[in-house]
C-alpha cells in the first residue's frame, strides 16, 4: 500500500473485555499516539464507520449485538480484532460463559495481539486495515462494473 | 403530561467505553424510572479459582479491570495472605500502597477525561488524556507494563523500586502535579462546566446510606467513609489520612471529590517515597490454605470500597472466591439519581458514578 486515500472513521464496542484494551483504544485516539491526526476518528454510529474495533471475546449475551453492529455498517468494511480476548478469548478461554474469539460471530480481518494490546499494535492494525479497506473497496467497484 | 415512553441506552453508546444498558422510562424530556440491565460482559471469572491455583490466579484477579488492576491484584492477594496467615515485609507493603494510588491518579484523571466528553468539553478530554500518558510512562519505568503490571504477587512484590526509580517517579509527579493543577481550575471554576454539573443527579446523604453507595459517589454526599482510613497494609504508615468530603451531592461535587483525591493520591506517594525502609520485598509462600479456612479483606478502589472473600479446601485450589465491586453497589444509588433527571443529563449522571463494568459482571 503506497497512500490511503482516505482516513478511516472506526467504531468501538467492548465484547467482554476487562476494560483494559478499551482503554488502550482510547488512549490510540488520543494525545500521546495521536491516530486523529490521521484523520482517524471514533464515531458512535455504525453507519458512519469503516473500521470496527471489537475488544473481548463474544458471549450469548452479546454475540447478537456484536452481528448487529457489523450488519449496520456499510461496505467496504474491516473488522479488528484488538487484544488477545477479541482474538482466541485468551486468559478466559475456558471460562463457561465465554464462546471464544470475534471470529466466531463475524468474519475478522485483522488480528491485534497482546494483554492489553499496545496502541503501537493497535496503530499497526488500523494500517493493515486500511490497505484491505482499499482492495475490498477495488472488488466492489469491479463486481458493480461487471453488473 | 405526556404518555410514558421507553428509550433503550446502549450497550453501544459513545459516552460509555463498556456496555451498560439501560431502559429509560421517559416522559417528555423528564425521565421517571431508569432500568439497568447487565450481563453484556459476564465471564464466569470466579469459577476459574477451580482450575487455576492460588498463585496463577493472581494473573486472573489482575484481569477484573483493566483500569483498576492493581487494585484487583492487591486484594486478591490480601485476602490469600489473610487465608494462610503470611506476614509481608514492610517494603513490599510500602511499594504496593505506592503503585495503587498511582493507579488511583491514572484511574481518576481518565475519569475526569470522559466526564469532559461527556458534557462536550472536548479539548479537555484531550489534556487530561495526555497527562495520563505520563502517569502510564511512570507505571512504565517502574513495572514495564502500562495497563496490566503483575508486580504483586502472593508474599510481597515481584519487583524493586531502586534509588533511581524512586526519583524518576518524584520527578514525573512533581511535573504531573503542576500541569493537573491547571486542569483542576478548568474543572472546579469553569462557568460552562458548572452549568453542566451543579443540581444535576442530586442523591441526599439519607439516600446514600440507605442505598449504600460507596467511593467518590458516596463521599460527594458527605459520607465519611474511606477504607483507606481504616489504616490497613501500607496506609497504617502514612502519618494522617482525612477522606475527601463534599456535601452537595450532586454531579459537580463527585468530580470535585475525585478532582481533589488525585492531588490526595500524589501527597501520600510522596510521603511514602520519603520513608521507604530498607528490606526484602517478598517472602516464599510454601504450603496451601486449610480446610474451611475463610478469610474477609477490604480495600479501597478507585470507584470505592472492594470487599473480597475467599474459602480454602486444604489444596492449592481455592474453594471459592467472591468480590463485590463498588460499581455493582453503586448502581443502585444511580437509578436513585436518575429519576427526575433530563434526558441530556443521563450520560453524565450515568459517569459520574464511574461506572466499571466489567468489574461489576467478572
Amino acid at each position: 500500500m503506497g497512500y490511503a486515500s482516505k482516513s478511516p472513521w472506526v467504531i468501538h464496542y467492548d465484547g467482554s473485555s476487562c476494560n483494559g484494551c478499551d482503554i488502550e483504544v482510547l488512549a490510540t485516539l488520543c494525545p500521546g499516539f495521536d491516530a486523529e491526526r490521521f484523520g482517524v476518528i471514533n464515531t458512535g454510529n455504525p453507519k458512519h464507520a469503516d473500521i470496527f474495533l471489537v475488544t473481548g471475546s463474544v458471549n450469548e449475551r452479546n454475540i447478537d449485538v456484536v452481528k448487529e453492529i457489523y450488519d449496520q455498517m456499510v461496505e467496504p468494511k474491516v473488522v479488528i480484532a484488538c487484544g488477545i480476548c477479541a482474538c482466541t478469548g485468551g486468559i478466559f478461554h475456558d471460562c463457561y460463559n465465554v464462546i471464544g474469539g470475534v471470529d466466531k460471530a463475524i468474519p475478522v480481518d485483522v488480528y491485534a495481539p497482546g494483554c492489553a494490546v499496545r496502541p503501537e499494535a493497535i496503530i499497526d492494525a488500523v494500517v493493515q486495515g486500511i490497505g484491505i479497506l482499499e482492495e475490498k473497496a477495488e472488488a466492489l467497484k469491479a463486481s458493480k462494473r461487471g453488473a | 403530561m405526556g404518555k410514558s415512553t421507553i428509550i433503550p441506552f446502549g450497550p453501544q453508546h459513545p459516552v460509555l467505553p463498556e456496555p451498560l444498558h439501560l431502559d429509560l422510562v421517559v416522559e417528555d424530556e423528564r425521565v421517571i424510572q431508569a432500568v439497568p440491565q447487565i450481563g453484556f460482559v459476564h465471564r464466569g471469572l470466579e469459577k476459574l479459582v477451580e482450575t487455576r491455583d492460588y498463585n496463577q490466579f493472581i494473573y486472573v484477579a489482575e484481569r477484573i479491570c483493566g483500569i483498576c488492576a492493581l487494585g484487583h491484584s492487591l486484594g486478591y492477594a490480601e485476602t490469600v495472605e489473610g487465608l494462610m496467615g503470611i506476614e509481608v515485609p514492610k517494603r513490599a507493603e510500602y511499594l504496593r500502597v505506592i503503585w495503587h494510588e498511582l493507579s488511583r491518579v491514572h484511574s481518576h484523571i481518565l475519569w475526569l477525561g470522559l466526564a469532559a466528553d461527556a458534557f462536550g468539553f472536548e479539548s479537555l478530554f484531550m489534556h487530561c488524556w495526555r497527562l495520563r500518558e505520563r502517569v502510564l510512562d511512570v507505571f512504565e519505568k517502574t513495572t514495564g507494563g502500562r495497563v496490566i503490571f503483575s508486580v504483586i504477587k502472593v508474599g510481597g512484590v515481584e519487583r524493586d523500586i531502586t534509588q533511581f526509580q524512586s526519583h524518576v517517579i518524584l520527578d514525573a509527579l512533581a511535573g504531573i502535579k503542576d500541569e493537573y493543577n491547571q486542569l483542576c481550575k478548568a474543572f472546579l471554576n469553569d462557568t460552562s462546566v458548572q452549568t453542566r454539573l451543579v443540581d444535576v443527579g442530586y442523591l441526599s446523604y439519607e439516600d446514600a446510606i440507605d442505598y449504600s453507595v460507596v467511593g467518590p459517589f458516596a463521599r460527594a454526599s458527605n459520607v465519611n467513609y474511606d477504607v483507606r482510613m481504616l489504616g490497613k497494609g501500607g496506609y497504617k504508615y502514612l502519618d494522617s489520612f482525612d477522606p475527601i468530603l463534599d456535601g452537595q451531592g450532586d454531579c459537580y461535587a463527585r468530580a470535585k471529590v475525585r478532582a481533589l483525591e488525585v492531588i490526595q493520591s500524589i501527597e501520600i506517594i510522596e510521603e511514602l517515597l520519603s520513608k521507604l525502609p530498607e528490606g526484602d520485598i517478598s517472602v516464599s509462600v510454601k504450603g496451601s490454605p486449610a480446610d474451611g479456612a475463610e478469610y474477609c479483606n477490604v480495600l479501597e478502589q478507585p470507584r470505592g470500597e472492594c470487599y473480597y472473600y475467599a474459602r480454602g479446601n486444604g489444596t492449592k485450589y481455592l474453594e471459592r472466591m467472591r468480590m463485590r465491586t463498588p460499581t455493582s453497589q453503586n448502581l443502585a444509588g444511580m437509578t436513585a439519581a436518575l429519576a427526575g433527571c433530563d434526558l441530556a443529563d443521563v450520560n453524565m449522571i450515568v459517569l459520574t458514578i464511574d461506572p466499571c463494568i466489567s468489574c461489576t459482571e467478572r
